[in-house]
């Protein structure tokens, strides 16, 4: 009762799966493969020519593009290789990676934060000290 | 090669100066120790039990073996840690004015960071995951949670942490700073001896083991509930077990790389937290804390969850507001992920941090006090029975609630700025930790002490460690709220103010009484075991339960249920019984079960070796053992013969042997 | 058919399954689940090590800057391979469900090759840093950096020889239900560390010499 989502691809689940008494987990197509294979490849070329050609002469836009391309890349990965949908194992992979990435959000934007404004208020270091952040 | 550095190579900086010859308290205590270890070693031998402890218990992948050996572990633990205890108490009283006490100050540190240490990560931690351990997979419905090896070998890691700091008791010394070893006092340049590493090495690989052990319950409880058990009629304690473990994997990652970092700059001579060259101390601090708050979430989780089966059974009601509990536990999981810098508001961050994460503190008592308005909800007009579980929910609401509201004190910036490392602050902490997570756990274990070993424990002797606790927790912590309100510092061995010293005496005597609390938890367990015949649980169901695990017999069988249950209703076994459920009396199929391994035993045994190795720099051996590790592992994976079936003929026997007396009724 | 069902008043409840399910020849059925939430757990330990990172970027000691010390040709090739090597452990996925144990081997051997090309790139770069005196002692953004390329790469490693073993076991088991749920696990395994690199690559290489 493995639930396909590929109608293209009707040989793939002949054998009896390791996946059974109603619960799936992503399987791939060969169409989600190709495609994120593609994305992947151009979503990577892309942001190292930008930086090392520095064809846009502003350091701050290709830092936000690539940034975004990144993002985009990652959401690739995980919907096209992952196979993360809202119905593999009930949603509940799903919901792991959203809550994760809620996690890794707080905790790498919440220690930026903290520690930005730590470092803000430390006393000012005369040059030739030790302790110097920078 | 000279003798010297052949000596060198092979035991690292282990030399004759690292045992305690010279120290009399240690001397002895080590001399005690040997003697009860061979006394033990040799009663073992002398009956023949090492192959049955070996087979049955040490190996064994049970669900139910394994919470067991948890709460062993923390209650040899428990005994460990609070005579630290004793010695601190006993310090504080005494040191004032040209008294010096007779621990100097070199002792005091160690034994303020050791008793912090294994209270919450060989006390707290084991004694949450075994009752988690015995009773979730048994609630909703399963023969064993996901992976029963994983499970075996995260026993197995927490005893190698464990053994770790026990052994830096007597080879070498332990770490002088503080249960979370703040840097830049935990680096190589500030303490460089062999204390840090036995904390880092065995919080590392007891950490290992919790991680694996939450993934593992998160896992059961998602996969593994009986069927018609949809979440919402899940029990409350399973939903504080599913939330408690999510944390801990949210959390434990943090705390992994934050010691990891910590390894390298002692070990590879990076800078993450050093002084100079770039380093960053204070995201030492802000790593550990972002552990730190959540951890205390995720011990007392399942003491509220433990509250909530307790209240409803021993008022023979329905949960009030089963809804809410849920929602409120699952706020609670969030927030406390978003308060972690009220640990440090006085590290300087400035008022818009402050204020940020001083709100989402006092936030978060809205939704426990929801749930302690619950409770109250189910106790009114309900037929209450104040056997020995309800009294210990009565006295956790009426401690813990002080407790929270000390916490919330704290939570304003200006007033920690006041209170920040006073004794006010060990005061709530303390509060809220014996008052919630202990008496959560102790109610527990009365409760659930019939179902795993067929018999309750001695009433008398349990009411005699009830009021020692409660008492003595009264009288042992409000003097200390009292000198942190008037400024004390914490972690002092010496004071120079004698007005102080009458608080703290009456502290000290609190200290005994909880003492006696102790030791009268461990009579209950004796003497309960001398009358076992006369406190058999012969039914199954010694408390009229609502929840799945009193259908069980007391002690459940190896595979928990014959048949697995079908869910109708929230309080399934309560709405069995309603409804006139007769267990069935033959039909019986054959079993699958996992088969016990010594895989386990034998990685955390390479675990520990490992870790001994590393901390005095003996690299040879901590490369042969990471070796084993690595091809034990690999080896195991080899493994296909995991598994065998119970016949069915088996089955009905065991059945046949416990129908007449667990008749479902 | 209701052997076990008790019958009430009003009608007939349903205590136990008639049936019981064997669950997965042997496993819980929990496994892929339990592997991805230990994913996420890894996820977290790279959240924490990117975290300190992002702290101590910039902390160079009056050390090398990422400008100075980055080849990003270098870089590009080490994406590539790994790259390649995702799209090559995709490729024997469907072979792997088809049941067709030759091709999967072949292709997880592919993968675990480019895999160690990836591996060796890094050795590469690293031992270079370090004999021009950027190593991880020299300042704390450098400490950050081994740190963080380093323990991906050790994932790798990791991963190499889980693809070994892999390709043992199969010769020996073919594909059974076991073999094929730790080759699903392996995949999600190579493919997060992928991702990883995606963001390892955005923020320390490509942000660093944009800086």
């Amino acid at each position: 009762m493995s639930q396909s989502e590929t109608p293209t691809e009707p040989g793939v689940h002949q054998q009896s799966e390791p996946h059974g008494h109603g619960d799936t987990h992503g399987h791939g197509s060969r169409r989600g493969y190709r495609i994120g294979t593609l994305l992947s490849i151009v979503l990577t070329v892309i942001p190292f020519w930008l930086v090392m050609s520095g064809v846009l002469q502003n350091p701050g836009l290709t830092a936000v593009l690539i940034f975004a391309m990144a993002f985009i890349q990652i959401v690739v990965h995980v919907v096209c290789f992952l196979h993360l949908d809202t119905r593999s194992e009930g949603g509940w992979t799903l919901l792991a990676f959203l809550f994760t990435a809620v996690i890794v959000f707080l905790t790498i934007g919440g220690s930026i934060w903290v520690m930005y404004h730590l470092n803000t208020n430390m006393m000012p270091m005369p040059d030739n000290m030790v302790g110097r952040m920078r | 090669m000279t003798d010297h550095s052949l000596l060198q190579t092979v035991f690292g900086r282990l030399t004759w100066e690292a045992f305690p010859i010279h120290e009399p308290i240690l001397l002895t205590t080590f001399i005690v120790v040997v003697l009860l270890g061979l006394g033990l070693v040799g009663a073992v031998t002398r009956y023949r039990l090492w192959g049955y402890l070996w087979s049955e218990w040490f190996t064994s992948v049970d669900h139910k073996k394994i919470g067991i050996m948890y709460m062993i572990l923390g209650i040899i633990m428990l005994l460990r840690g609070f005579a630290d205890a004793l010695m601190m108490r006993l310090q504080q009283a005494i040191a004032f004015g040209d008294n010096p006490g007779y621990l100097p100050a070199h002792h005091f540190d160690q034994i303020f960071t050791a008793h912090g240490t294994i209270m919450i990560f060989f006390v707290a931690i084991p004694l949450v995951v075994g009752l988690v351990n015995y009773v979730m997979p048994l609630q909703i419905g399963a023969r064993d949670v996901a992976f029963p090896f994983l499970n075996n070998l995260s026993f197995w890691l927490t005893v190698s942490g464990a053994l770790l700091v026990m052994t830096s008791l007597f080879v070498g010394e332990f770490a002088r700073t503080g249960w979370l070893s703040y840097a830049p006092l935990s680096g190589l340049a500030y303490s460089p001896d062999t204390g840090v590493d036995y904390y880092l090495w065995s919080l590392q690989i007891a950490g290992l083991g919790t991680t694996l052990s939450a993934i593992n319950m998160v896992a059961t409880i998602i996969k593994m509930r009986a069927p018609g058990m949809t979440m919402m009629k899940m029990p409350v304690f399973c939903w504080t077990a599913l939330c408690s473990n999510v944390l801990a994997i949210a959390i434990f990652p943090a705390l992994t790389a934050a010691f990891f970092l910590m390894i390298l700059d002692r070990y590879a001579g990076t800078n993450f937290f050093t002084n100079d060259l770039g380093g960053a101390p204070m995201m030492y601090w802000n790593m550990v804390w972002i552990w730190g708050h959540p951890e205390v979430y995720v011990l007392v989780l399942p003491a509220f969850g433990i509250f909530s089966e307790i209240t409803s059974t021993f008022t023979g009601k329905r949960l009030f507001g089963y809804s809410s509990m849920v929602y409120a536990t699952v706020v609670i999981t969030i927030l406390s992920y978003l308060v972690w810098l009220h640990h440090f508001f006085t590290m300087g961050a400035g008022p818009s941090v402050n204020s940020f994460f001083g709100i989402a503190t006092m936030v978060i008592a809205i939704p426990t006090g929801a749930k302690i308005f619950n409770w109250l909800f189910t106790m009114y007009r309900g037929d209450i029975r104040f056997e020995l579980p309800m009294m210990w929910v009565v006295a956790f609401m009426l401690t813990f609630t002080v407790g929270g509201m000390t916490g919330v004190l704290l939570a304003i910036p200006p007033a920690d700025f006041v209170l920040h490392n006073s004794l006010f602050l060990v005061a709530h902490f303390h509060n809220v930790i014996i008052g919630g997570v202990v008496f959560g756990l102790f109610a527990g274990m009365v409760y659930w002490f019939p179902k795993a070993f067929g018999f309750k424990l001695d009433p008398f002797w349990g009411k005699v460690a009830f009021w020692g606790w409660v008492i003595g927790y009264w009288i042992a912590w409000t003097p200390i709220y009292v000198v942190g309100l008037m400024g004390t510092t914490r972690r002092v061995n010496h004071f120079d103010d004698p007005t102080l010293q009458p608080w703290f005496v009456v502290a000290a005597i609190g200290a005994v009484i909880i003492l006696i609390g102790i030791l009268g938890f461990v009579m209950s367990i004796v003497m309960g075991f001398v009358k076992r015949r006369e406190l058999a649980d012969t039914t199954g169901d010694p408390w009229n339960g609502r929840t799945l695990e009193w259908s069980t017999t007391s002690p459940p069988p190896a595979y928990n249920f014959a048949f697995t249950p079908v869910v109708h209703d929230l309080d399934a076994w309560y709405d069995m019984k309603s409804r006139g459920y007769d267990r069935p009396a033959d039909g019986y199929r054959p079993i699958h079960m996992p088969r016990n391994t010594g895989a386990g035993v034998i990685l955390a045994g390479l675990a520990l070796v490992f870790g001994f190795g590393m901390v005095w720099y003996m690299w040879w051996l901590a490369a042969v053992s990471f070796a084993g590790l690595v091809a034990v592992a690999i080896g195991h994976t080899f493994n296909m013969n995991r598994d065998y079936f119970i016949p069915a003929d088996e089955v009905a026997r065991t059945e046949g042997k416990s129908l007449p007396l667990a008749a479902g009724a | 058919m209701s052997d076990h069902a008790q019958d009430t008043a009003e009608k007939a409840v349903t205590w136990h399954l008639a049936e019981e399910e064997d669950h997965d020849h042997g496993g819980s059925g929990a496994t892929i689940l339990g592997f991805w939430i230990y994913l996420m757990s890894d996820a977290l330990i790279f959240a924490s090590l990117f975290a300190m990172f992002g702290v101590v970027s910039t902390s160079y000691a009056g050390g090398p800057v990422p400008r100075e010390i980055f080849d990003l040709k270098l870089v590009a090739l080490n994406t590539a391979f790994l790259l390649a090597s995702s799209i090559t452990f995709g490729q024997a996925m469907p072979h792997m469900e088809r049941g067709q144990v030759g091709p999967t081997r072949l292709w997880l051997a592919i993968t675990g090759l480019l895999g160690a090309a990836f591996i060796a790139v890094e050795l590469y770069e690293f031992s270079h840093l370090i004999a021009e005196g950027a190593g991880p002692q020299r300042s704390a953004f450098l400490s950050a950096f081994f740190t963080l390329v380093g323990t991906h790469g050790a994932h790798v490693t990791v991963g190499l020889i889980w693809i070994t073993v892999m390709l043992l076991q199969l010769g020996r088991h073919g594909l059974s239900q076991p073999m094929k749920r730790r080759l699903i696990c392996l995949s999600m395994f190579w493919h997060f560390l992928d991702i990883i690199w995606i963001g390892v690559f955005t923020f320390v290489y490509l942000f660093g010499v944009l800086r």
